[in-house]
């Protein structure tokens, strides 16, 4: 779902090589993309953020939702086909 | 092993630089072979003579106002004591008395690898609206005006805010019909005329350094997003951008005049996505060492083609290369300042 020349790295760091833009993501959100860049579905990356911190599942598809639309608005999401 | 002997302009590091610098840190990083470098310089203030590492000699030379007559005796002159091998102008302002000047200097073994006349006027600001309409490039309306009465006029079709531009150099955005009338009166003073008022477009301001062959080929494109810009609208801080589509159209503007060296296309990303093509500058811009920190040095390349040897096009570079300008206040004995602005030669 990212696109494929965004570069990010384990700490966080997000960047669009096609507009020069860059981002800094906290550590949850990190972890959202390096799921998302292998490929794992959303209902699994819910399910292993659920596992891993004490949180609502209401809470996790809030902010998964949040942070999906500021993925789309910074044009880092490719495509759907 | 004889030295390339290069002349090379430009050598003005300032807030508002010139390319000399950058191009020659650029020559030394890549070529092979020892390298002699010859600063040409306007100004006795030129950092680029004092600069460590740079040139290893400069030789003043006159303004290009002088025409190319008194060019062509002062390099004469230098080339009896230095030989040189080729050279290299930075400055939009020089570049038509060097092209006037391109076949006799080869004749007294002088090589250098510019545009020709017919390719300098094509992107010619004067000419820029009516190239890009020609060609299918977008650029922004302009008009090109010799007196403030034209202003009101042209201002009315274009609306405020719009563009005052010098022929050479300087640009003022202006909100009001007193701030254009103030900016023509600063720029045509300073450059003369005519002028140009140009559209405004809004968006990133995105810049691309490109190297033609000269027979339709694109040696290298190298796209830069200005992270930091000045007061005076230069790039204090850049990366490189991966994006096809830039790289497309400084191909394009190559396979369309047969571009033969490098170049600036100063480009707007309009919020729709379009690229506007702002400003075309016939010569490689201030920032050109990033080209060679990204992986295609484009300077190096030029003086091998101008050598005659076969440059491949690059396929590759990094994306996301950084470059950021700095100051620093080189310590000058009088001496050497003293040098330079009595005999002229450092």
């Amino acid at each position: 779902m990212i696109k494929k020349n965004i570069a990010t790295n384990e700490l966080g760091y997000v960047f669009n090589p096609a507009t020069g833009d860059s981002f800094n993501t906290n550590p949850i959100a990190a972890s959202v993309l390096r799921y998302m860049r292998e490929g794992k579905s959303l209902s699994e990356i819910k399910k292993i953020i659920l596992a891993t911190y004490e949180v609502e599942p209401d809470m996790i598809e809030k902010d998964l939702d949040d942070f999906l639309q500021s993925l789309k608005e910074f044009n880092l999401l490719a495509p759907v086909v | 092993m004889k030295p390339i002997v290069i002349a090379v302009t430009g050598l003005n590091a300032i807030d508002s630089p010139g390319p000399g610098v950058a191009v020659v840190r650029a020559i030394r990083e890549e070529i092979d072979r020892p390298v002699r470098i010859i600063g040409l310089a306007y100004e006795n203030l030129e950092p680029g003579i004092y600069m460590d590492g740079i040139c290893d000699k400069t030789y003043q030379i006159s303004y290009p106002a002088a025409g190319p007559e008194v060019l062509f005796n002062h390099l004469t002159v230098i080339h009896e004591k230095e030989k040189l091998d080729l050279v290299i102008p930075n400055f939009d302002a020089e570049l038509p008395n060097f092209m006037t000047l391109a076949t006799r200097l080869q004749a007294i073994g002088i090589r250098s690898f510019m545009p020709d006349p017919a390719m300098f006027a094509a992107r010619d600001k004067q000419q820029l609206f009516s190239f890009g309409k020609e060609n299918g490039f977008k650029v922004p309306k302009d008009y090109v005006i010799n007196y403030v009465g034209e202003l009101q006029s042209a201002a009315e079709s274009l609306g405020y805010p719009l563009v005052v531009k010098g022929k050479f150099y300087d640009a003022v955005v202006a909100y009001t019909a007193e701030q254009a009338q103030k900016a023509f009166f600063k720029i045509s003073g300073k450059w003369g005329l005519p002028i140009i008022l140009q559209e405004f477009i809004s968006g990133t301001e995105i810049n691309v350094a490109a190297l033609g062959d000269g027979k339709g080929n694109t040696i290298s494109v190298i796209p830069m997003k200005k992270l930091y810009i000045t007061d005076k609208g230069k790039a204090w801080a850049g990366i490189t951008l991966q994006d096809e589509t830039l790289i497309e159209l400084a191909s394009k503007f190559i396979r369309t005049t047969n571009w033969r060296g490098g170049f600036e296309l100063e480009i707007m990303q309009h919020q729709s996505g379009d690229l506007y093509i702002m400003e075309i500058n016939p010569r490689f811009p201030a920032w050109i060492y990033l080209t060679a920190g990204a992986g295609q040095n484009q300077p190096a390349s030029l003086v091998k083609m101008a050598l005659g040897e076969e440059v491949l096009p690059f396929t590759d570079y990094d994306a996301g290369k950084l470059f950021i300008r700095y100051a620093w206040d080189m310590i000058v004995d009088i001496s050497r300042f003293q040098q330079f602005t009595a005999m002229g030669q450092l």
